[in-house]
């Protein structure tokens, strides 16, 4: 009961050696000028009066956050080891499981590693000393995430498809062009919409629905290494959130001239990061063979219970309002996984993983998270879709779809309240017409159209030849996909392979 | 200050392991009020109003010392603002 005596005694508090050690060690500009040394804070029309008002309320310091983040990675790579030597693999709950580990891989690490470089800007760029020490913690973490990823998940391509060229992937397959188009396009901003967008809109906001279910799910899963970097990376995010959170209140804070620009980046990037996790509702709902939460329970949970009836009633303060198209966001979780899902089913046979109709245990428990809108897609689409699988046949979706200008994602989601129209905005920029897929990207699309325009759509791409040739076999050989990556998963290589495994187990034991 | 009737809830999710079970234990002596939640792989607490983290009461059920900084290996997440995280204790709560 008694605590140990022989506590180290400190000479400074936590406060004063956070203070010493990074405020203090800045020094006021002698012989160049503070806009010559910091050119980037002003064009955004941010203004900042004092920025030794920023404050990291973790306290962290260099020694700290080194021996932290060591430990972190000790703990990491111990589970690592253990894994690889029991041939952990073997205790997956399913080898379908991994698609959704495919999709995370391809997408995931680069934007990690954008982050990284854009946090490093940020850690030279920003004036404030306090500012800038939190961003380059963020930078290095940003690194390690992208590292401890890919060394993660580099055991896994020893067994399954999908995972060998994740990089150039990244880069060129269509559906990872929506994180691609979403990292570029932050970015490509100044540094305090960064903050916003990256720092606030993703981080604080939406990340806990991107890692949190899903890192319970790679735990329910027998994914060890996949639940141990979730949770690792995960750790370095609350302090990620609170760069963002303490982002944006320093902007609000220091000028009320701020609060409508504030208030239109996350209006923007609420809608951008949102429609870039529907990935994961798919994902959550239809590609895990054990679930945790259904896609609805984690959005109220993690962002109607926490950030619509926490967060934005801290922010009213300052007079920001819930993102603009909240109310689009929260009718359509209903039916967003389903829809996404769908998408990826039909147009699998052009991707590095594989998808099939949800089996009698999936649709059991799809019929009791949804039970709502359930019933229209198993008559709607699923059924049609067993029923050619019955026949011997497969649908794959011959053409190619139209794309999002904003978001990216094929135009697979519908109008609001009426789950059977499907939904198209345009607008005319320069004579040209450009097509989304919502009132939230239209909105995005229209307030900085000559951003927009330039988008790398992969359709669009295809078309103009500048993707390995005119056929779809071209496209796939350009995209780095080799046998056995994408398709049906049933009779797929990694479904054989995986039985072929079990099968030897139980004749050796 | 808030003049709604009812704090609004603050939390925070951490990882589920041998080490956390004393912060966790600390965590429900000091809270009233406490929810906790089992997810896999995960605890969640959730409390309304402010939630509070102190170095004495985790040190004593560790057997060792234990500094605050070292809660970022336990966390996961969080949702409320992080008011305070000084030597003796880690404080979540709403700021307005
Ligand atoms: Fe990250
Ligand atoms: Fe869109």
């Amino acid at each position: 009961m008694s605590v140990p005596t022989q506590k180290p005694v400190r000479k400074l508090s936590m406060k004063q050696r956070y203070s010493a050690l990074t405020h203090d060690l800045d020094w006021p500009l002698s012989y160049v000028e503070e806009d010559d040394a910091f050119p980037y804070t002003k064009f955004e029309g941010i203004k900042v009066h004092d920025w030794s008002k920023w404050e990291d309320p973790f306290r962290l310091t260099v020694e700290s956050y080194n021996k932290y983040q060591a430990e972190k990675d000790r703990r990491l790579y111990a589970v690592l080891d253990g894994f690889a030597q029991s041939q952990g693999q073997l205790s997956l709950s399913d080898a379908s499981y991994m698609n959704a580990m495919k999709i995370f891989l391809q997408g995931i690490p680069s934007g990690e590693y954008q982050a990284h470089r854009n946090f490093a800007h940020l850690a030279r760029y920003l004036n404030g000393p306090g500012a800038r020490f939190a961003s380059l913690c963020q930078s290095m973490d940003e690194l390690r995430h992208a590292q401890t990823e890919i060394h993660t998940l580099s055991h896994y391509n020893k067994f399954f498809g999908g995972m060998h060229d994740w990089n150039k992937m990244s880069d060129r397959v269509w559906y990872l062009s929506v994180p691609k188009s979403f990292f570029d396009d932050a970015g490509t901003a100044g540094p305090f919409e960064w903050l916003i967008a990256i720092g606030f809109s993703f981080e604080y906001l939406l990340t806990n629905l991107l890692f949190v279910p899903f890192m319970s799910g790679a735990a329910f899963n027998g994914d060890l290494p996949t639940m141990t970097f979730g949770f690792s990376a995960q750790s370095d995010e609350s302090r990620h959130m609170t760069l963002g959170l303490e982002g944006i209140k320093f902007m609000l804070e220091q000028d009320e001239d701020n609060l409508p620009i504030v208030q239109a980046w996350l209006d923007k990037w609420f809608w951008r990061g949102y429609r870039l996790i529907s990935l994961v509702a798919g994902m959550m709902d239809y590609m895990l063979p054990k679930r945790v939460m259904s896609w609805k329970e984690a959005f109220e949970l993690y962002f109607e219970e926490q950030m619509l009836n926490g967060l934005f009633k801290d922010l009213a303060y300052y007079g920001i309002k819930p993102p603009r198209d909240v109310e689009w966001a929260i009718q359509e979780k209903e039916i967003l996984s389903h829809q996404v899902y769908w998408i990826l089913y039909q147009f699998s046979h052009a991707a590095a993983f594989t998808t099939t109709v949800p089996n009698a245990q999936d649709q059991a428990w799809l019929a009791e998270a949804y039970p709502e809108t359930w019933p229209i897609y198993k008559s709607v689409v699923w059924d049609k879709a067993q029923k050619v699988m019955d026949e011997g046949g497969r649908y794959f979706n011959p053409g190619l779809p139209q794309l999002c200008q904003v978001c990216q994602i094929p135009m697979g989601f519908t109008e609001p309240g009426d789950p059977m129209t499907q939904c198209q905005r345009h607008s005319i920029y320069e004579g040209e017409r450009y097509d989304t897929c919502s009132d939230g990207c239209k909105w995005i699309f229209e307030r900085e159209p000559e951003k927009y325009v330039q988008a790398w759509l992969p359709v669009h791409q295809i078309y103009q030849g500048n993707c390995g040739g005119p056929t779809l076999p071209d496209v796939a050989v350009w995209y780095g996909l080799e046998p056995g990556d994408g398709g049906e998963y049933v009779g797929s290589m990694d479904q054989l392979d995986w039985a072929a495994w079990h099968a030897s187990t139980v004749k050796e034991g | 200050m808030s003049v709604e009737a009812e704090p609004r809830m603050v939390g925070v999710d951490l990882q589920e392991n041998e080490e956390n079970r004393a912060i966790v234990e600390a965590v429900e002596a000091d809270n009233e009020d406490l929810t906790v939640r089992h997810m896999p792989g995960l605890i969640r607490l959730t409390k309304p109003g402010r939630l509070v983290i102190n170095q004495a009461s985790v040190e004593q059920r560790l057997g060792r010392p234990w500094e605050t900084h070292e809660f970022q290996l336990a966390i996961v997440s969080y949702f409320g603002e992080i008011v305070e995280w000084d030597d003796d204790e880690i404080v979540i709560a709403w700021k307005h």
